[in-house]
């Protein structure tokens, strides 16, 4: 064994008392460190997973019409003009197609889905509702949203003249599956459907709003033969979705909004959740920094003569040094050892006792292994960090001095 | 002639930047091998000084330091704790054991700095060093559990654990009654017939001095007698 650890392990082994107490102060650090992270995350990815679940992660749309005036007087006089912004009708993105194949060409885009989507109302008997139809392909369809998992009636197979409703929908107009239901567009089209299923995402608007038809419905009823309204995307990273909408827009010349556009407040609202944990996190750090050095200071000043004594004996400053950046190392290591076990404990506790109604937990609280690997590593380098200025100042010990005074 | 184990050339320690001391005001000095010898002087006569630069512990103002016939004034400060480890032990007033160490890793502990590290015949070497000093029994004790007779043995057997030329002893009898005493200077002596080890003792007991080779009497920072008793 090297002389450092040799006298390291000693040390610490002599002062038992203060080794407990630092390493329990270490451990309650990282506890609430990886407590906190685990929460935070869960938190996030909860909130993130309930607003996608209705949402895609970009959709790429037709850039907007604009009015373009001709003002081009020969006479060269000047003409004072108000144009007015045009509005925006359902259309088809121009060649969609190619704008597909060139989506699939793009690593960072797992699935698309060409959607035809528009106003409509959806009839039954007396009852009248305004419905926002949904013409999709299947299978596209249900790589972009969870439907297919969340049917709580029937299957989701919007083929022919089958309709998928929400729950919510179904309710207003006291519907079930397999009754018909005639669906018509603002500009008069209208055709009966079979209601194939019926499904709950989770958010009573979407629930209530949307019809889902096969693509080729939704092109006739909304008179858009042959195109799609738009397309919806998934990303394989859902942070970087801002970058990869630019990106789509940028080799496409389609608008491409992200989710996070759609959703700034949430992000917001994660953002600062994620910088005041942060925060928390960095003063848990110098806490522990703190505990960590006061300790070695004292046991530097209690140690001095027997630094000293090892000194005289040709025990070299370097090895003086590590003996105490090792009892800091050790420390942070043994802490974070238990503090992590401390910290994931309070995680399923809090999680087992924070339940929906159905008894599924709230949200995840993971442990996962990167955040035991920085937890570890936080620690191990905050415990060298602070035992530096103490064991400095061991080695800068002179032994003459110390043994006299000591 | 071999060199001799020290050698001081006319050496001068001063203390202070505004007002300055000067303690030590020019001592050279030879102790060949095997050379048994007390320090003796009133108190404030630079004897702990002297010894902290015999020892390498502290540089000298001005002079020249030779161990075994190497000169240390060139020598960096790792240098120097390579040489201090090696060639001289020492043997404190108040023992100086680390507490934290059981009494054999306490002997051990000059033969862990010289190699950087432990290693298993160590342990085997400490306890034939402290069955010289008889208290092999006590080797896994830690030294709170040992009297402060048996405390200073193992200091001593720590001293020797390197098989130095040369041992340091700062009033080795200071704190124990005359009949400890008397057995720790006897175990001193031993070493020095058997091993050939030379001594610089300070001490204040005239009865202890009178027992060595040589004795040095250092007052005002001068050595002002240097007697040799004829070997018996």
């Amino acid at each position: 064994m090297p002389i450092s650890w040799f006298l390291a392990l000693r040390f610490f082994r002599e002062g038992r008392m203060q080794s407990v107490l630092i390493v329990v102060g270490v451990s309650v650090g990282v506890a609430v460190m990886v407590f906190l992270s685990a929460l935070i995350d869960g938190l996030q990815t909860s909130l993130v997973r309930q607003t996608l679940g209705t949402q895609a992660h970009i959709v790429v749309r037709p850039p907007d019409e604009v009015a373009r005036p001709m003002l081009t007087p020969d006479d060269g006089s000047r003409v004072a003009v108000h144009v007015e912004r045009s509005a925006q009708r359902v259309r088809s993105i121009d060649g969609w197609q190619r704008a597909l194949r060139t989506l699939a060409t793009m690593p960072e885009i797992t699935d698309a889905s060409p959607t035809v989507s528009g106003p409509a109302v959806a009839l039954r008997g007396n009852a009248s509702k305004a419905v926002m139809l949904q013409g999709v392909e299947p299978d596209r369809f249900a790589r972009i949203y969870p439907i297919r998992e969340r049917m709580v009636q029937g299957t989701f197979a919007p083929v022919g003249t089958t309709c998928v409703i929400g729950r919510e929908l179904a309710q207003d107009l006291g519907v079930s599956l397999g009754d018909k239901l005639r669906l018509a567009s603002v500009g008069g089209v209208s055709d009966v459907y079979t209601i194939g299923g019926i499904f709950d995402l989770g958010n009573r608007e979407v629930n209530r709003r949307w019809v889902v038809v096969s693509t080729r419905s939704a092109q006739t009823l909304l008179d858009l033969v042959g195109g799609v309204s738009s397309i919806d995307l998934r990303v394989r990273e859902i942070f970087s979705a801002e970058a990869t909408a630019a990106a789509v827009t940028a080799r496409t010349g389609l608008v491409a909004e992200s989710w996070m556009q759609t959703n700034a407040q949430l992000l917001v609202a994660l953002r600062s959740q994620a910088s005041s944990s942060g925060m928390i996190q960095f003063f848990v750090i110098l806490a522990v920094a703190m505990g960590i050095a006061s300790v070695l200071v004292v046991s530097v000043v209690q140690k001095g003569k027997e630094i000293g004594i090892l000194r005289a004996m040709g025990t070299s400053r370097r090895s003086v040094l590590a003996v105490f950046l090792i009892q800091g190392a050790m420390v942070g290591l043994i802490g974070s050892v238990l503090g992590t076990a401390f910290g994931a404990g309070l995680g399923a506790l809090f999680a087992g006792l924070v339940r929906n109604a159905d008894g599924t937990p709230t949200f995840p609280i993971v442990v996962g292994l990167p955040l035991v690997a920085r937890s570890a590593a936080i620690a191990l380098g905050t415990g060298v960090l602070s035992a530096a200025l103490p064991a400095r100042a061991a080695s800068k010990l002179d032994p003459a001095v110390a043994i006299r005074n000591g | 002639m071999a060199d001799p184990v020290l050698m001081l050339d006319a050496v001068t320690k001063s203390f202070g930047t505004t007002v300055v001391t000067e303690v030590i005001k020019g001592v050279s000095l030879r102790i060949e091998r095997g050379e048994f010898t007390a320090l003796v002087g009133p108190s404030g006569s630079g004897k702990s000084t002297l010894l902290n630069i015999l020892g390498l512990l502290d540089r000298p103002t001005s002079g020249r330091v030779a161990i075994v016939g190497e000169e240390t004034t060139t020598l960096d400060d790792a240098g120097l704790t390579r040489l201090r480890g090696r060639s001289i032990g020492f043997v404190f007033q108040f023992h100086h054991l680390l507490p934290g160490l059981t009494v054999a890793e306490n002997v051990m502990m000059p033969m862990i700095a010289e190699r950087g590290r432990t290693s298993k015949e160590m342990h085997p070497r400490a306890v034939r060093l402290l069955e010289r000093v008889g208290i092999a029994a006590k080797a896994d004790a830690r030294p709170a559990e040992l009297s402060g007779g048996q405390q200073q043995r193992v200091a001593i057997a720590r001293a020797l654990a390197l098989d130095p030329p040369l041992v340091l002893a700062d009033e080795p009898t200071g704190n124990l009654d005359t009949k400890t005493a008397d057995q720790i200077f006897e175990v001193l002596r031993e070493f020095n017939r058997e091993l050939g080890v030379a001594f610089l003792i300070v001490t204040h007991d005239p009865r202890l001095a009178a027992r060595c080779d040589r004795t040095l009497t250092l007052v005002d920072g001068r050595i002002v007698s240097d007697v040799r008793i004829a070997a018996t």
